[in-house]
C-alpha cells in the first residue's frame, strides 16, 4: 500500500526560495519568539514569508504574533491556503486544536507533519521559517527527510546545559550533511564567551548574541511593540549579517 | 476543498508509478479511504477525473471505505468513529488533520487520550493496474 501524500510534498515546497528551520534540541531557549521575529522583520522588508509552527503539541508562535484562531482560519482552496498574518503566511495546528493539548506519539507526529505538508499550499515564497519543537527525535528526522533544501538556524541559551544538547544536534545535523547556518546565543545575561568558543571549536559559525530584554515579555502579542524591542534590534542585526552571506 | 489536495497527491503518486514501471497507460487504481478523514468521495472522484490526463486518461478509480477504529492503550477498549461521533466543528478539524483527534477525542470507557487509530485514518493506494 502506498501513501499518496509522499508524492506531493516536493511539489508543495517547490516555489519556496529558502527554507530556514529554527531549531535547538533544547526547550525554553527562545526559538519561537526568534522565528516569529525573523518572519516579521523579513515581511516588513517586503519579502514573501511563510511561517510553519511544527511544535504540534505546544505551539506558541501564534502568541508571539497575536493570532487568534477564533478570528483567523486557513482558507480551503484545493487544499489549505495559510491565512496572512502581518504579511506572513501562517500555518499552525492551533487552527485545529483550539485550546486543547495534543498528546501525540512519534508516529502520530510524523503523520500530522505529512498531512500538513501535503495539503498546505504556500505558493511562491522567498522564505519559509519553520519553528521546531524541542527534542532530537521523530520530527527532526522527518524534517530532514522532507525538507531536503532546509537551512538549519540553531538557537541556544548561554547555559552549558542547553548547549550540551545543542552540541549533539549540531553533530547530528553535520553527520547527516544538513546545511547549518550557524548558532545564535539567546537570553544572554553576562559577557561569558563560553558558547562562542564552543561553537567555534566545533567548526560552526557563531552568528551573534541576543541579550536578555526585560521589555520583551510585555511586547509579546503586539507586533508593533515587539519590533521596537532591543531584542528585535539584535535579531535584525544578526539576520542582515546572515543574509549577506 | 481538501479533497482536491488529496486528489492531486493521488494523481502525482500514480503518475510516478506509471513512469517507474514503464507503463503505457494506467487502467485502474484502487484506493482505500479511511473513514476518519471524512472524505467526500463524490468530490474526490470528480477532482480525480478532472486531473487525470496523459497515461492516466480514462483511468477507473475504485474506492473502498475503511471504517475508523480506535483502541485505548490504557484500558484496551475498542470503539469506532461511528459509535462516538464528535460534534461537527471537531469533525471538520479532524477532516483536515486527523491527528487532532488526539486532542478532541477520548476513550469512551476510561477517558484516556492515549489511544491508537487502529484503522481507517487516511487514504492509501492499494493497487494500480496498467499496461506496458
Amino acid at each position: 500500500m502506498l501513501d499518496p501524500r509522499l508524492s506531493i510534498i516536493e511539489d508543495r515546497l517547490s516555489n519556496i526560495e529558502r527554507i530556514i528551520v529554527v531549531s535547538s534540541g533544547k526547550g525554553g531557549v527562545g526559538k519561537s519568539i526568534i522565528t516569529s521575529t525573523i518572519a516579521l522583520i523579513l515581511a516588513r522588508e517586503g519579502f514573501k514569508v511563510g511561517l510553519l509552527d511544527l511544535d504540534f503539541t505546544s505551539p506558541t508562535t501564534h502568541i508571539a504574533l497575536g493570532v487568534s484562531a477564533e478570528k483567523i482560519q486557513p482558507i480551503e482552496d484545493r487544499g489549505i491556503v495559510p491565512p496572512e498574518v502581518h504579511g506572513i503566511k501562517y500555518m499552525s495546528l492551533i487552527f485545529y486544536l483550539g485550546d486543547k493539548a495534543a498528546p501525540l506519539r512519534g508516529n502520530e507526529i510524523s503523520n500530522a507533519l505529512l498531512e500538513v505538508l501535503a495539503i498546505t499550499r504556500w505558493g511562491k515564497l522567498d522564505f519559509l521559517l519553520v519553528d521546531m519543537p524541542p527534542g532530537i527525535g521523530d520530527l527532526m528526522l522527518d524534517v530532514l527527510k522532507y525538507f531536503k533544501r532546509a537551512n538549519f538556524l540553531i538557537i541556544t541559551s548561554s547555559s552549558k546545559m542547553a548547549f550540551e544538547t545543542v552540541r549533539k544536534l549540531l553533530l547530528l545535523l553535520r553527520g547527516l550533511g544538513a546545511e547549518i547556518m550557524g548558532v545564535i546565543e539567546n537570553i544572554k545575561l553576562d559577557d561569558s564567551t563560553y558558547i562562542r568558543r564552543e561553537v567555534n571549536a566545533l567548526g560552526e559559525k557563531f552568528l551573534g548574541e541576543i541579550h536578555f530584554d526585560e521589555n520583551l515579555e510585555e511586547a509579546i502579542g503586539s507586533v508593533e511593540k515587539l519590533l521596537k524591542t532591543k531584542f528585535a534590534d539584535e535579531v535584525r542585526s544578526i539576520l542582515w549579517e546572515l543574509l549577506k552571506t | 476543498m481538501h479533497e482536491w489536495a488529496l486528489a492531486e497527491a493521488i494523481i502525482s503518486a500514480v503518475s510516478q508509478i506509471a513512469e517507474r514501471g514503464n507503463l503505457r497507460a494506467i487502467k485502474e487504481v484502487t484506493l482505500r479511504i479511511g473513514e476518519l478523514q471524512q472524505i467526500d468521495r463524490e468530490i474526490l472522484k470528480f477532482a480525480l477525473s478532472q486531473m487525470a490526463s496523459g497515461k492516466l486518461a480514462g483511468v477507473k478509480f475504485r474506492m473502498k471505505l475503511v471504517r475508523a477504529r480506535f483502541k485505548c492503550r490504557v484500558c484496551g477498549h475498542k470503539w469506532t468513529f461511528n459509535e462516538n461521533s464528535p460534534p461537527n466543528h471537531i469533525k471538520e478539524a479532524i477532516h483536515f488533520i486527523p491527528e487532532v483527534a488526539y486532542a478532541h477525542l477520548r476513550c469512551p470507557r476510561c477517558s484516556s487520550p492515549d489511544f491508537e487509530i487502529s484503522g481507517g485514518r487516511g487514504i492509501w493506494i492499494s493497487s494500480v493496474r496498467g499496461v506496458k
